[in-house]
């Protein structure tokens, strides 16, 4: 084992910072991209479900 | 044929990328988490660098990707240049947010790596600079897509600058055997032994393969809504859109 304990895992040999402000901003930015992505597609589905049926009724209407 | 073709029509790659995503998305994940634990608990500690050296794992991923996402953009740009295929046009444009991430995520992990083994976080070192190029070819490209209205002009004007911008590739590539660069040589090369022991190595493949496989589930979603955008006005989005919100 790598690791004597928890404490010495999180302290990273005294790199703590470097490795875990490494890891952690990746981790961020890609959940990040992954939230936006899937915002934006209910977003798109939303947005173009209201002019399709505003387009609808307005063809009804004529 | 029929399954080549659906590759090229938006309405068909729709609901075909829509089944694929689940299955990218989750093997990404179990790949992440598999190469984290190879990264950090059998990987051993380096007898030079100590623990900072796990920085790799994440930093030599993310360089590949912002490469290797460029080189597939060009080509997407490039067929869509020689074929007017519309499709290809929203895969490269899909695949630019991702391939400037991975070139940011390069840099600030670099950055991190730097500090501790040579004692700056930044330096103007060839492969340093040819890939903070890369991060401004990204954010140009994604710029003067936003900035020209017409859709088919902003087609072609980027897949230009995509296609003129791959000369940096080799140049990041073969950065450190041109100049005498402070950044490392290659650890992994195809015609050399690798300088790596195995465990590490690795975990550094199974972490790169995750980011591929992430990229695929990200681009896949966002070509999805590009496609809904740009077919808007056509009886299937119609159609589909009205059939989700029921």
């Amino acid at each position: 084992m790598i690791w004597a304990s928890w404490a010495d895992f999180f302290a990273m040999g005294g790199y703590a910072f470097y490795v875990w402000g490494s890891y952690v901003v990746t981790a961020v930015l890609m959940i990040a991209e992954v939230i936006l992505v899937m915002r934006r597609h209910r977003a798109t589905l939303a947005r173009l479900a209201r002019t399709v049926s505003a387009e609808q009724m307005r063809v009804e209407g004529e | 044929m029929n399954f080549l073709l659906s590759f090229s029509s938006p309405k068909t790659f729709y609901p075909l990328a829509g089944k694929l995503l689940p299955w990218f998305a989750g093997v990404a994940v179990l790949l992440i988490v598999l190469g984290l634990y190879l990264g950090f608990f059998v990987a051993p500690t380096d007898y030079k660098q100590g623990e900072s050296y796990r920085i790799i794992f994440v930093h030599v991923a993310a360089a590949w990707m912002s490469m290797f996402i460029y080189v597939v953009m060009a080509g997407w740009s490039a067929a869509g240049m020689i074929w007017n295929t519309k499709l290809s046009d929203m895969m490269a444009g899909a695949l630019a947010p991702t391939g400037a991430l991975f070139s940011f995520i390069a840099l600030w992990t670099g950055a991190l790596w730097g500090k501790p083994t040579w004692g700056t976080y930044w330096i103007w070192d060839a492969r340093l600079t040819s890939e903070l190029i890369l991060l401004f070819l990204y954010i140009g490209y994604i710029a003067l897509r936003s900035a020209i209205d017409d859709p088919r002009r902003a087609a072609r004007a980027s897949a230009l600058l995509a296609i003129v911008g791959v000369i940096n590739i080799p140049i990041i590539y073969f950065s450190v055997r041109w100049w005498n660069t402070l950044h490392q040589g290659a650890s992994v090369s195809p015609t050399m032994a690798p300088k790596m022991a195995e465990t590490m190595l690795l975990a550094m493949f199974v972490m790169a393969v995750a980011f591929w496989v992430y990229t695929i589930a990200v681009v896949l979603a966002r070509v999805r809504s590009e496609i809904l955008e740009r077919e808007r006005n056509t009886a299937w989005v119609a159609e589909l859109v009205l059939e989700k919100r029921k």
